[in-house]
């Protein structure tokens, strides 16, 4: 059985991961999109309405790639992890239903008039779908993360006769504290996202000598956004959930950070490499007594390490806690240092100029997507054993009727299929960057024969 | 409380095959009705705006499935694992041949989209019925309430049984045949001219094969599991159902005939209504019915969530859809009427 465990967990980990790379840029690029559309509405110039609609192209082939790779994840609740959804169903499926009833219809339906009605609704309706497209995916994000929320921090909830779990305060889940520290870190980390996609893009047109005007618009755009997105993402929401962690789930603090023995006065690891059976980091680069007070905000704090907790409760995947967390957050230090100098070139007027920014911007562009998904991993896995923390071992939530002989077959179609949707998804949104933001009216910015049909 | 939710659950299902049922219906269809790409382009035009919104129908439902009936959806999604990760592989092929065939132009690519979306609507329907056939026919639930299928053993209804026998292929094919009308249905509303004749024509063919099927799809279901008519005869009222299927069967031919094209669609939805509607009547208050032992099937009052969340569950639901309706009728009333061929670039997306 504990083979057809690993395959379930792998089956979930890899379609989540690849499906995270869509609305972490469609969130992000929705509240971009909607800045947009408000400076168009306000200035009156043309050249933010052209912007949005460029936006809104990408917006719509990301969409589309996130809901078709969205299904499997909310079926995968009930193939998969059915022991898990028999117990845990009548709590998390509220937060699942309600996004399907809130925010997908809206999503879809304002993402069509927002693509298809520009003339029909009007500058101000038009705005308005814009509006409710960005209200749409982020109240789904929302309730995505109450619902990882609750396996992280179960609340709200009481032991049914049936041996399943049941909603006793719907408030308490809807609104459980660890849910909105993380909901908060994540947006900021999806804003980052959109935002380096757009920074990227206007630093490839500035480099090429191509759309010169846009170019600037959405570095500009960009790197104000994403420094404001960069330094919410450390404080307050990243010191936020590292307080959280201390106090809930303190076996995953200790594993996160490297810290296999309690100190007094714990070092902060920058650097180091986790040697897990011999309980010790190698090669280690720290900053001393930095971990005690960050999480305790006293030097001399008292840190558990991982040798106060028993091993059956420490994550089964240490060395990969231990290096997402790691990169998450060398990352975000080295986005936040891209952003300020970037801003400060702006504000000096001279970053257009300036081939070496406008390099380091574009080569970024893929980094924030992989820091996302590091800090899901760090998340996920810093979660184990348990799938319900403190209430369920995943070893207790796959589908047990369903062989890893079954799970390996599906699996290797995903990757297959999965394979070829990126390929497809490079292939169509670099398209669209080539092509460019043109100066054409509403709605024909390609040639009429291809606008001819959706 | 569980009978609600039964309704409702029951409800989000026929409003998704009634929606989708019609993009699925145009994806099977559209190589034969268009003759070429100008004219696929304007087929693709009256689903475009629409289907995505139609698809959603299944996640909200599949939602809503998951908090009112935890059991039901951890077993019967687990036990049903393979055809449903088909399901799910074809909606993906499906989704992303509808949104990227018109994104280059040139004569291959939007051909390969194109066989790909008819591939894919055409399983699907096909997945979709059998997956129902599986539902009525019962599965081999054990005590603890828990089964797996594979995708077919002997091909009979009787014993270990498998996804597919000859009864869920025959509700399979059925389910085929009633998308691809209820396709042509809406075609026959959307096109206008030499297509709209086309989907008349494909229609008034379908409607003699949808008859056929239906026939012998009641038929067989009596022959293998006569307690479905227990429901009807205890409760008399719910021949209310397929007098419903059988008015809009015969409504789809009369307008047809008296070329109503609207009232063509308008019989195919009741059609589509009034058959699924008779058989969730006939399987409550299973939801799904154990061929093993009839003890141990899963019924509305031991599948469902503890009763303060459906209670909960009903305020937002009632909230949720009301504006889901809403959105619903406003995307359809701003895409009223024929799609014209000439209109091209009108409302037109990026």
């Amino acid at each position: 059985m504990h083979d057809a465990l690993t395959v379930h967990r792998l089956h979930f980990a890899f379609t989540v991961t690849f499906h995270y790379i869509f609305p972490q840029l469609t969130m992000g690029l929705a509240l971009l999109i909607l800045i947009l559309k408000t400076i168009a509405l306000r200035t009156r110039n043309e050249i933010w309405s052209h912007a949005a609609r460029f936006w809104a192209k990408i917006f719509g082939i990301s969409f589309a790639f996130g809901v078709v790779t969205g299904i499997p994840m909310e079926f995968q609740f009930g193939t998969n992890w059915s022991e898990f959804s028999r117990s845990a169903g009548g709590v998390i499926g509220q937060l699942l239903a309600m996004e399907g009833v809130f925010s997908f219809f809206l999503e879809s339906t304002f993402l069509g008039a927002f693509l298809f009605g520009e003339k029909r609704l009007g500058q101000l309706g038009h705005w308005f779908s814009s509006l409710m497209m960005f209200l749409g995916s982020w109240l789904s994000g929302y309730f995505i993360v109450a619902t990882d929320a609750w396996m992280q921090h179960p609340v709200g909830y009481s032991m049914g006769g049936n041996g399943a779990f049941q909603l006793r305060s719907f408030r308490g889940l809807v609104f459980n504290p660890w849910g909105l520290w993380q909901y908060a870190h994540t947006m900021t980390g999806a804003v980052q996202t959109g935002c380096f996609v757009m920074a990227a893009t206007g630093a490839f047109y500035l480099l090429s000598n191509v759309h010169q005007e846009y170019g600037k618009l959405f570095v500009r755009t960009g790197v104000i956004v994403g420094l404001i997105a960069a330094l919410a993402q450390l404080f307050p929401t990243g010191d936020g959930q590292g307080v959280m962690l201390a106090k809930d789930q303190p076996a995953t603090l200790a594993a996160i950070e490297g810290l296999f023995h309690t100190e007094q006065g714990a070092p902060l690891a920058i650097l180091g490499q986790p040697d897990v059976p011999n309980e010790r980091l190698d090669n280690p680069l720290v900053v001393p007594r930095a971990l005690s007070f960050l999480t305790y905000r006293a030097w001399n704090a008292e840190v558990h390490g991982l040798d106060h907790f028993s091993r059956s409760d420490w994550p089964d995947q240490i060395e990969l806690l231990y290096y997402s967390y790691h990169i998450m957050v060398g990352l975000g230090t080295i986005f936040m240092a891209i952003l300020l100098i970037a801003a400060w070139l702006l504000f000096r007027g001279t970053l257009f100029g300036s081939k070496i920014m406008l390099w380091s911007l574009m080569l970024a562009m893929p980094f924030p997507f992989i820091a996302n998904t590091a800090g899901w991993i760090t998340a996920e896995v810093g979660r184990q054993p348990w799938l319900i923390y403190g209430l369920m071992r995943t070893s207790a939530g796959f589908s047990t009727m369903v062989s890893a002989g079954s799970v390996w077959f599906t699996l290797l179609g995903f990757f297959g299929m999965y394979t070829l949707l990126a390929i497809l998804f490079l292939f169509l949104v670099y398209r669209e960057i080539e092509h460019g933001p043109g100066g054409n009216p509403a709605g024909d910015s390609r040639l009429p024969a291809q606008a001819a049909a959706h | 409380m569980g009978t609600i939710w039964f309704c409702l659950v029951a409800i989000m299902l026929a409003g998704y095959v009634v929606l989708d049922g019609f993009d699925l219906g145009v994806g099977m269809l559209h190589l034969w009705i268009a003759r070429n790409d100008a004219e696929r382009r304007v087929v693709l035009r009256c689903i475009g705006p629409v289907w995505d919104g139609n698809e959603v129908w299944i996640l909200a439902a599949g939602g809503t499935l998951y908090f009112a009936f935890p059991a039901l959806y951890a077993t019967g999604f687990s036990g049903f694992y393979l055809p449903l990760m088909m399901v799910l592989w074809l909606l993906i092929i499906r989704g992303i041949s509808v949104e990227f065939r018109s994104h280059v132009t040139g004569s291959i690519w939007p051909a390969f989209w194109d066989a790909g979306f008819a591939f894919a609507s055409i399983l699907l329907a096909i997945f979709y019925g059998a997956a129902l056939g599986n539902v009525v026919r019962g599965v081999p639930l054990d005590a603890s309430g828990r089964f797996f299928e594979p995708l077919w053993t002997t091909f009979q209804p009787v014993g270990q049984t498998g996804i597919l026998d000859w009864y869920t292929v025959l509700v399979g094919v059925t389910a085929f045949g009633a998308l691809a009308l209820h396709g042509a249905a809406w075609l026959v509303y959307k096109m206008e001219r030499e297509m709209n004749e086309r989907a008349v024509h494909a229609a008034s063919a379908l409607w003699w094969l949808v008859a056929l099927l239906t026939v012998a799809v009641t038929l067989a279901s009596f022959w293998l599991l006569p307690q479905l008519l227990m429901d009807y005869r205890i409760r008399p009222w719910g021949f209310i159902f397929p007098l419903v299927a059988i008015v809009g069967l015969i409504g789809i031919k009369w307008f047809l005939h008296a070329r109503v094209d609207a009232m063509v669609f308008g019989s195919s939805c009741a059609y589509l209504i009034g058959m699924l509607t008779s058989v969730t009547f006939s399987l409550y208050p299973s939801v799904l019915p154990s061929s093993t032992n009839p003890m141990y099937s899963l019924t509305v009052s031991n599948a469902k969530a503890a009763d303060y969340g459906l209670k909960i569950g009903l305020i937002w639901w009632l909230i949720g859809m009301a504006l889901a309706g809403g959105y619903t009728v406003f995307t359809y009333r701003s895409f009223a009427g024929k799609i014209r061929s000439t209109e091209a670039g009108e409302h037109e997306g990026y």
